[in-house]
């Protein structure tokens, strides 16, 4: 299989380590990804809540690319997927959108090539089956919380998986040899910018998050969104200064850290080294180092 | 709150209603007010009115109160709400409508939000993509603490997360036209 690749402004940089888990994985599924010439930003919530037309057209402009190539596009980051997926949407769905789109972006996008996550081409379309037969290093049982944030599971009606329990990450967690643990929290939002934006509101959200994966015994996070890794992982330390009695040493994987690891790379190779929160001892547990 | 007479109210609130389903996709009229959309939703707790009150002081005609409200400014925009509602009436999709006719208002009631957003848009259309240090350093300056979250520059400078400059994409004239003209046509397209 080969994908018109979107990394999306975070995989360059605060998520670097999903870019690096995620070239590892593709090479061992033979996933061929092909970074998408020039990209642009997708604006994120800040482009949509702006003008509407500007988030169709800013993800559209990078589909008009892929769509040249001929290639469907993988997007790692959710909040890129949910825009990415909302322009495919609008532009199939309305020859005016399509038109008025068109016309912002100068270029034809035709809706012929659509865009997938991640976690939908790495585990849903490539197989519980595959996924086994290329894992070397089983997890060992370690205790996991699969937390897919909100975002992924959107927009309504149109996601590869359940809005409300999700279980593509479970089953690989599972498939990987892990213990996927049942919790409630899986498609809470994580605030996205609003702990760096208005800091006490989007800090209570990361700070329920946390606590609920450790009161079920989670002993890591595994996520598939890079402002939810970011928050999650991050702001631990932040957590832990300011608000009373807060001790969080959690640590969170990218799912493609979890796959890579598991089928025999280096955790360095993936990027598990560039983490706030240490995954050492975890890993170290294991037998994963 | 003052007592309000609905048949008046609801007359007086029937154009902005109509726009919001216009921009949105929306007919607030059809929300029967079950609350499950400020049940699931996760920023609830800090909003000046939940997401069933945004819905409920549509239809009333509240529409100055609505726009002035923090609400809309703090919705997260994660969807849950619309994944929820019985209605299929995605009221994250009306909060989006709203923010956008606060901002023509000129009713900012989040400074540090509409900031961000502000900044954040400006460094996408001058580069074509998001430059992170410049943006958070940019927003830090603008809301006066400058050195929030400066603790955390260091480790991630050394791993490769900030970058010091802007990658500047070759069609960054291309994506400032994009920005250019969606103004002009949302403005034109009522």
């Amino acid at each position: 299989m080969k994908y018109a690749y979107y990394p999306g402004c975070s995989l360059h940089s605060t998520g670097i380590e999903y870019d690096m888990s995620s070239q590892l994985v593709a090479g061992k599924l033979g996933v061929e990804l092909k970074e998408i010439p020039d990209w642009n930003c997708c604006g994120a919530s800040a482009g949509h809540t702006t003008n509407h037309l500007l988030g169709l057209a800013l993800p559209a402009r990078n589909l008009a690319i892929a769509e040249k190539e001929g290639l469907d596009v993988m997007a790692p980051c959710a909040s890129c997927y949910n825009r990415m997926k909302t322009s495919e949407v609008a532009v199939k769905s309305s020859q005016e959108t399509k038109a008025r789109v068109a016309e912002v972006t100068e270029m034809e996008y035709e809706g012929k090539v659509g865009v997938k996550s991640a976690l939908e081409v790495f585990v849903k379309d490539a197989g519980l089956d595959t996924i086994k037969s290329l894992t070397v290093k089983n997890l060992g049982g370690m205790k996991i919380a699969a937390y897919y944030g909100c975002l992924l599971v959107r927009p309504v009606g149109i996601g590869f998986d359940d809005p409300e329990n999700p279980m593509t990450m479970d089953d690989m967690v599972t498939a990987l040899g892990g213990e996927a643990v049942d919790w409630p929290f899986k498609t809470e939002c994580c605030g996205a910018s609003l702990p760096t934006a208005r800091e006490k509101v989007g800090l209570k959200l990361v700070y329920d998050i946390l606590t609920i994966a450790q009161s079920v015994g989670a002993e890591a996070v595994v996520t598939a969104c890079p402002l939810c890794f970011m928050n999650l992982d991050m702001r631990q330390n932040d957590l832990n200064k300011k608000v009373d009695n807060a001790n969080f040493h959690l640590p969170i994987f990218y799912f493609t850290e979890l796959m890579a690891i598991a089928f025999g790379e280096k955790p360095a190779k993936a990027g598990v080294g560039k983490h706030f929160v240490d995954t050492s001892s975890v890993l170290a547990k294991y037998n994963l180092k | 709150m003052q007592p309000i007479n609905l048949t008046s109210a609801s007359a007086a609130g029937k154009d902005f209603v109509e726009k919001v389903r216009k921009a949105s996709g929306v007919d607030v009229k059809a929300c029967y007010q079950c609350g499950k959309c400020s049940a699931g939703c996760p920023v609830a707790f800090a909003m000046d009115y939940t997401p069933r009150q945004v819905m409920r002081m549509l239809q009333l005609g509240l529409t100055e109160e609505v726009l002035k409200s923090h609400s809309i400014w703090l919705c997260a925009q994660c969807e849950t709400c619309s994944a929820r509602c019985p209605r299929k009436l995605e009221p994250a999709k009306v909060m989006e409508a709203l923010r956008i006719e606060a901002k023509k208002a000129g009713f900012e009631t989040e400074d540090e939000i509409a900031t961000f957003n502000e900044k954040f848009l400006r460094s996408v259309a001058s580069n074509g993509r998001v430059f992170e240090a410049g943006l958070v350093i940019g927003f830090n300056l603008a809301t006066v603490r400058p050195f929030k979250d400066a603790g955390v520059a260091p480790s991630m400078l050394a791993n490769g997360k900030l970058k010091l400059l802007p990658h500047k994409i070759k069609g960054r004239d291309a994506v400032r036209r994009m920005f250019e003209k969606a103004e002009k046509m949302e403005g034109e397209h009522k």
